[in-house]
């Protein structure tokens, strides 16, 4: 019978019912969204390491930061001298201006094409002219970018030759030269990383050992494993921080809208609860009954957030998926529904004390 | 129907209630007794302290001194929580304002109070309580779709539902009309001479109150004439 009256209750107040629970569900909604951006972006960043095919990466430092030009290129000579080496290939990497995330990358197109094993073409050739330029099928989405026009970066104009299948090394790829003379990186010649390509996969460890050891500090050798796994929300502090941060935010809003709209239930509903003191209903009972009613809230928006989650997603995915990249999180599904039920739970606890404490009498006369 | 052992046993009976600084004394010392199966009514002026002498019999309020034994149990030394099944078990309460559940029908609303008292069934020859109140076929209705005088009758077989030791009728019929006044009035007591149920009424009508067996007024918070 409580379920029954809980379930009318909730009908009688339907709209607020549902306003409530969509701010709920926003709130799970932007979890979601978050959690699914962080973990889109850091795959994609991952996915186009991996599309390089290099077994060792070489880096000025050891995390994922990038810097443009730190590198002599004549480095690129040395690493390739060394046992075990099938190939090494320069990389530069210049940010484009204006653009948050997204950054050009230049090397040597034929090299990289035997390290890669090619870029997978959607349209179009790969670069074979200076000024060629070669655009992922993101970027060429978002920028509305066709094979054979002339699109300008950095000041220069480009002739798109073809537009390729994310995941592989960027989503702007030019001939290494070109963009060294432009950027003042040609004399003497800069990169920003190196990737290395082993003759055996099974011996990385070891080479990225030796290697550490020969270039004695002047750049790190990472394998391509411990590289990956880097682009993880759990190896990077200050994401994780953040994560924390709007999760505590959101169970802190979803409390107020939950305590908001069960205190206005509460004392709306006075001369109801006094009637069911009246006929004998324990404060435990009046309490569970608003704690059903809110965990119908947290369970309601949950669904509404999950929903909306992937409307959030297909929207950036059709805008802008060159600049942001959000999967869907599943696995976050339960733990954003957590996030709502603790919210609800703890709005409902006040409004639930209030009016279990409520005096039957004075209920009874309230208007 | 004045004979049998007393269902009801007030004596010296006070209430204060303390409103900021101020001692408010709703009861002076009630002395009462009424014996199981009378169908018995308070008439007195406003603010004389009837309502307050059912909220006190009925468990929903303390007495601050004084005797009060209903149905053998002294309410004296109950709890909080054995006045709430003392409200569950014993007593029924019919209020001037129907005090029905918007949100369920009215055969829900004779449910939930079944249901707070612990059963999910209907007790035994509940049906011919419902054709006695003639709201067997209304039973469907939410209270916005029932007359004052159909809501009040699903007030009453609510208060009857749990079969309590006493019915505690404050002002019953005063948001009725003649029509469904005299209506429920004949029902309470039919209920009264047909399964000896104990109804106290509270009413301002002395029509009303001649369908009683007695008659007992209160002012100033005692009762003054039998
Ligand atoms: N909860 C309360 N707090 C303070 N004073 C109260 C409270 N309930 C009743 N009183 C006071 O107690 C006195 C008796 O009130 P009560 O409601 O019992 O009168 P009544 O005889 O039922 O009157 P009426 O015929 O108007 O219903 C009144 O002076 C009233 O103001
Ligand atoms: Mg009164």
């Amino acid at each position: 019978m409580i379920n029954k009256l809980v379930i009318e209750n909730i009908k009688y107040r339907l709209v607020r019912t549902l306003l409530c629970a969509l701010v709920v569900g926003v709130q799970v909604m932007l979890i979601l969204t978050l959690i699914g951006l962080s973990r889109g972006m850091l795959e994609d960043n991952a996915n186009r390491a991996k599309g390089t095919g290099a077994d060792i990466f070489l880096k000025p430092g050891a995390t994922i930061s990038f810097s443009a030009g730190q590198i002599d290129a004549k480095f690129v000579q040395f690493v390739q001298k060394q046992p075990h080496v099938k190939l090494a290939v320069g990389g530069l990497i210049i940010p484009v201006p204006g653009e948050l995330l997204t950054a050009i990358n230049g090397v040597d197109i034929a090299q990289f094409t035997q390290l890669s094993g090619g870029f997978r073409l959607q349209k179009g050739q790969p670069p074979s002219e200076p000024n060629d330029l070669l655009v992922d099928e993101y970027y060429a989405q978002q920028h509305r970018v066709n094979v054979g026009q002339i699109y300008k970066l950095l000041n220069h104009d480009w002739r798109v030759t073809g537009i390729m299948d994310g995941g592989v090394l960027g989503r702007l790829v030019v001939p290494l030269k070109t963009l060294q003379e432009l950027t003042g990186n040609a004399t003497p010649s800069r990169i920003s990383q190196i990737f290395v390509k082993l003759d055996n996969p099974a011996a990385i460890d070891a080479e990225v050992k030796h290697l550490n050891s020969v270039l004695e500090g002047n750049l790190t050798a990472i394998s391509a494993p411990a590289f990956l796994s880097q682009f993880s929300i759990s190896n990077i502090p200050q994401l994780r921080s953040f994560i924390y941060v709007v999760v505590a935010l959101a169970v802190f809003v979803g409390f107020l809208v939950v305590f908001l709209s069960m205190y206005t239930a509460v004392v709306e509903r006075t001369r109801e609860l006094g009637i069911l003191k009246a006929l004998g209903a324990k404060p435990f009972t009046i309490i569970d009954m608003l704690v059903r009613e809110s965990i119908v809230l947290a369970v309601v928006g949950c669904i509404i957030g999950i929903i909306l989650s992937f409307g959030a997603k297909g929207l950036i995915m059709a805008i802008m998926p060159a600049s942001l990249q959000v999967v869907t999180v599943p696995d976050w599904w339960p733990i954003a529904g957590a996030i709502a039920l603790a919210g609800a739970l703890l709005g409902a606890i006040y409004p639930g004390l209030k009016a279990a404490r409520q005096d039957a009498i004075e209920a009874l006369s309230y208007e | 129907m004045s004979s049998g052992p007393a269902i009801i046993q007030v004596s010296k009976l006070y209430k204060t209630y303390r409103v900021g600084e101020v001692d408010v004394h709703a009861l002076r010392g009630v002395d009462l007794s009424v014996p199981r199966g009378e169908f018995l009514a308070v008439i007195g002026p406003s603010g004389s302290g009837k309502s307050t002498l059912f909220h006190i019999l009925g468990g929903l309020a303390p007495p601050t001194a004084g005797e009060v034994l209903v149905d053998g149990v002294d309410l004296r030394k109950l709890t909080e929580n054995e006045r709430t099944e003392l409200r569950q078990k014993k007593v029924g309460f019919i209020f001037q304002k129907y005090n029905l559940l918007a949100t369920l029908t009215a055969a829900d609303n004779i449910r939930i109070a079944r249901s707070l008292a612990g059963n999910e069934t209907e007790p035994p020859g509940f049906g011919e309580t419902l054709e006695l109140l003639g709201i067997h076929k209304r039973l469907h209705h939410k209270p916005r779709a029932l007359s004052g005088g159909e809501q009040q009758r699903v007030a009453i077989a609510r208060a009857l539902v749990n079969q309590p030791a006493i019915l505690l009728a404050d002002e019953p019929t005063g948001n009725l009309d003649t029509v469904n006044s005299d209506a429920v009035l004949k029902i309470l007591r039919d209920l009264n001479r047909q399964s000896g149920q104990t109804i106290l009424m509270i009413t301002h009508n002395p029509e009303a109150a001649a369908f009683a067996d007695r008659t007992v007024t209160m002012r100033d918070g005692q009762i003054i004439g039998v």
